[in-house]
């Protein structure tokens, strides 16, 4: 089989990264990141594709289907994280690696006491607190993780580790999130 | 018209006549078809001049199967058999429509939790009736275009709810396959309603469209950048809508003659002409100062008459709580896309039901600016699926161009251990898309698994909906843990999901049998489809030989355009091999022998297989070679 000459490795061989022509590493330009992926889109989507044969409305389906997985990770940075890890061999398994630094457990007891106690009393400036609190510390996580895995020899490992705290963070944040929520809700009705 | 000569993958690069494509609002209340005649939009008429088709099919004596006007003036008299609505029953079951008091017969459909309804004609399912009504659509269109016979439509674009599950999405495209409509795409109405309005046009940002229709209401929230129409967020409520806004009214009507609360101890026909005043009433407020009173007479059956009299101010008050349903979800929405109402750019209002006054203050306070609202919000629906069913039958007009990225509107889940629900695709999550899993056996030797999948998101499978049960069968026995099922779930770009499954540590593909919930199996389309061919035998071989022409002319075309336009993708002797095999298919082609037509048809198929991929490839390197600010859609066009 003859592959064409100068065009790049075909997309399926490629990594989210070099498939919207973005550098391999952690810190990512957002704005390039949707225009990228708006552009490739626009030439892959199924709808071009309508009155296509059927391989290539199949085809179709396939590259936008990887082309919106490939944007999916890479917009998140706890996903980017846990891809970039991956790609050099270091699997996250947050399944299998429960096992947290004591401090880390700590913060996360007294957070969720916090989270409990707000709840209970209504307490919304409580929460928005809480809020802000779990905000900064992913904030602070993810210049560790530029950090880690971009800036001289990365360290993947120690990367993955902060990957697993962050997924803790996200999910507590949601919570306090929706316990905002439902207090707002109650104080709409009840209004 | 000035057509382009559109040279893009996939398209035909040949100069081609006009294709005819059709737009189609599948509406609650009512549906509409819009195509682009001569160069301009249009929403095609009756012979009456009328626009709008009312939803309503009545499978009257001797077989005669009304659609619309004449099926909606015996609504009152033969309720039995004139179903209204029937949207709201699409891809649903028994138990989900019971809480609607309706007065058909409803019968649980063997096999399936699916509704039937028993009418004069027969059972007749949701997706039949709602074939009725594009049948009616398609056949009007048809009419406007003079279409023979032996002409079909290129296409259709059908309109669905945002919020619509896979059931409802699988149920709409199986009604058009009956009415023998080719869908080219199922689009959401919201974005149907965005490209309508022109909206990619305008100042770049997000935008929410606010679409209340008969029976459905959401909000969407979409993004809009150089020509493309990204959907951030979506949510609604497919159990709420004008319809309901008519029940509040004529269950306040009762309750102030002292008939009660609800309509239990109305005939069927009392009840349809009480529902009917309701809505005439409802709209002719909307013309009215606040404070005005109408009244109306409403005849019982034995002809005494009770006098139904509603100010707007009062229709408001009783209403606040469905219009709050709407705010809610609305709320809910915003906050999925991280987003606050001062964020926004504008506020489209799309539906019938948006007219109320009531509800248009509402929103103007709720999203803290005054609503757009210059396109007939009953006709913009239809106007965008038309604008994008051309754009796909491949007719654009110069400079014109756009792409829909739409998002999965429920999260899809699996049914685990205790009856959870687990997430494996989460809402909002752009399409198509791709998931898979892997699941073990747990006994030793099992050799079947079966699998529940559900759309909804609650934690609970009981409170998701249930879309399809799926056998896995052919698994090696292997001792328990040991086998590796790994099952992929597929949504396409009309929001559909489809399965595979494939044993990993054997590679032994597990067989899939689909039991979709509340939907037809493809084998009683296929039966509903035969049933509908009255034509002889020899009709029927002479449909399917004009099939495999199409379809091989088709391939024709699109590879002579794909060598056209990439041919140096390919060796000289690949080159040679696919001109000699399209030689051939083109002579076989004038000539009688479908089963050559067939084989032909697949050989040049196969052997462009990797042509077609890598021509792909290099679309994707010159999109992003290309891409500039401001040449996201240029540059695939090219």
């Amino acid at each position: 089989m003859i592959t064409a000459s100068g065009d790049a490795a075909p997309t399926a061989a490629r990594d989210h990264f070099s498939l919207f022509g973005l550098p391999v590493r952690f810190a990512l330009d957002a704005e390039a990141l949707e225009r990228a992926w708006r552009a490739v889109q626009a030439a892959v989507h199924p709808d071009r594709f309508v009155a296509g044969t059927d391989a290539q409305r199949l085809l179709a389906l396939q590259y936008s289907t990887r082309i919106n997985e490939a944007h999916q990770t890479l917009r998140d940075p706890l996903r980017r994280a846990a891809y970039l890890c991956e790609l050099n061999g270091v699997e996250i398994e947050a399944e299998r690696n429960t096992a947290m630094p004591e401090e880390f457990l700590l913060q996360q007891m007294e957070w969720r006491e916090s989270l409990e106690d707000c709840a209970a009393a209504g307490d919304v400036r409580g929460l928005s607190q809480l809020g802000q609190e779990v905000d900064s510390a992913m904030a602070e996580t993810v210049l560790l993780l530029e950090h880690l895995l971009d800036r001289g020899q990365p360290d993947f490992d120690r990367a993955a580790a902060e990957v697993r705290r962050m997924m803790f963070l996200v999910k507590f944040g949601e919570q306090v999130h929706q316990e905002q929520k439902r207090i707002e809700r109650g104080t709409a009705a009840n209004r | 018209m000035a057509l382009l000569q559109i040279a893009e993958p996939g398209q035909s690069a040949a100069p081609h006549q006009h294709r005819i494509a059709v737009g189609i609002d599948l509406g609650t209340t009512h549906s509409l078809v819009a195509a682009t005649r001569s160069g301009s939009i249009d929403v095609l008429p009756d012979a009456a001049g009328r626009v709008l088709l009312p939803s309503v099919v009545r499978y009257g004596p001797q077989g005669v199967v009304a659609v619309g006007e004449e099926a909606l003036e015996a609504a009152a008299s033969d309720a039995k058999n004139t179903i209204v609505s029937v949207k709201r029953l699409m891809g649903r079951g028994v138990q989900d429509i019971a809480a609607h008091s309706t007065p058909y017969d409803i019968v649980q459909d063997g096999a399936h939790a699916m509704v039937s309804l028993n009418t004069s004609a027969g059972p007749r399912s949701p997706v039949e009736v709602s074939a009725d009504i594009l049948r009616a659509l398609h056949l009007r269109a048809r009419e406007a275009f003079g279409l023979g016979a032996a002409d079909d439509l290129a296409g259709a674009v059908i309109t669905v709810p945002a919020y619509f599950d896979d059931a409802q999405r699988q149920a709409t495209k199986d009604a058009a396959r009956l009415a023998g409509l080719e869908v080219l795409r199922l689009i959401n109405e919201p974005t149907a309603a965005a490209l309508a309005y022109g909206l990619d046009s305008g100042a770049e940002g997000l935008y929410a469209v606010f679409d209340l229709g008969g029976g459905t209401f959401d909000l969407s929230v979409l993004r809009l950048s150089r020509g493309v129409f990204e959907v951030v967020a979506t949510g609604g409520d497919t159990a709420l809508g004008g319809d309901d806004f008519d029940h509040a009214l004529a269950q306040h009507w009762l309750g102030s003659w002292g008939l009660g609360h609800d309509f239990s101890g109305l005939s069927s026909s009392e009840r349809r002409r009480l529902l009917r005043l309701a809505r005439q009433q409802k709209e002719r407020l909307t013309e009215l100062q606040a404070l005005e009173v109408i009244h109306a007479d409403w005849v019982r059956d034995n002809g005494s008459a009770h006098v139904a009299s509603i100010s707007r101010e009062a229709f408001d008050r009783m209403t606040a709580a469905l219009i709050q349903r709407t705010l809610a979800v609305s709320e809910r929405v915003l906050d999925d896309a991280g987003i606050q109402p001062s964020a926004l750019m504008g506020v489209v209002l799309v539906g019938g039901s948006t007219r109320m006054p009531g509800l248009r203050l509402a929103v103007e306070k709720a999203f803290g600016q005054a609503p757009i609202t210059g396109l007939d919000p009953d006709r913009v629906v239809a106007i965008g699926a038309a604008l994008q069913a051309n754009l796909l039958a491949g007719n654009r007009a110069e400079g014109e161009d756009w792409l829909l990225l739409d998002v999965l509107p429920l999260s899809l889940g699996l049914e685990t251990m205790g009856g959870l629900a687990e997430k494996i695709i989460p809402r909002n999550t752009p399409i198509p898309v791709a998931r898979a899993q892997e699941f073990t056996t747990f006994k030793d030797g099992q050799t079947a698994m079966s699998i529940h999948v559900v759309q909804g998101e609650r934690e609970l499978v009981a409170e998701c909906r249930s879309l399809a049960q799926f056998e896995l069968r052919g698994i090696p026995p292997l001792s328990a843990g040991a086998a590796r099922i790994r099952v992929s779930f597929q949504v396409d770009a009309d929001g559909l999901l489809s399965v595979t499954a494939k044993e990993q540590s054997t590679g032994v593909e597990a067989s899939v049998t689909v039991k979709p919930s509340y939907g037809l199996t493809d084998a009683q389309i296929a039966d509903m489809l035969q049933a509908g061919f009255s034509s002889a035998e020899q009709d029927m071989q002479a449909r399917a030989l004009r099939e495999a022409q199409v379809d091989a002319q088709r391939m024709l075309e699109a590879v002579a355009s794909a060598v056209a336009q990439d041919g140096d993708l390919l060796s000289a002797h690949e080159r040679a091999e696919i001109d000699q095999v399209m030689d051939q298919l083109r002579t076989t082609c004038g000539g009688t022998d479908r089963e050559e037509l067939l084989a032909r048809t697949k050989r040049l198929a196969g052997l462009t297989d990797d042509f077609a991929a890598r021509r792909m490839d290099r679309a994707v390197q010159r999109a992003l070679a290309g891409q500039t600010i401001d040449g996201v859609l240029d540059n695939a066009a090219r």
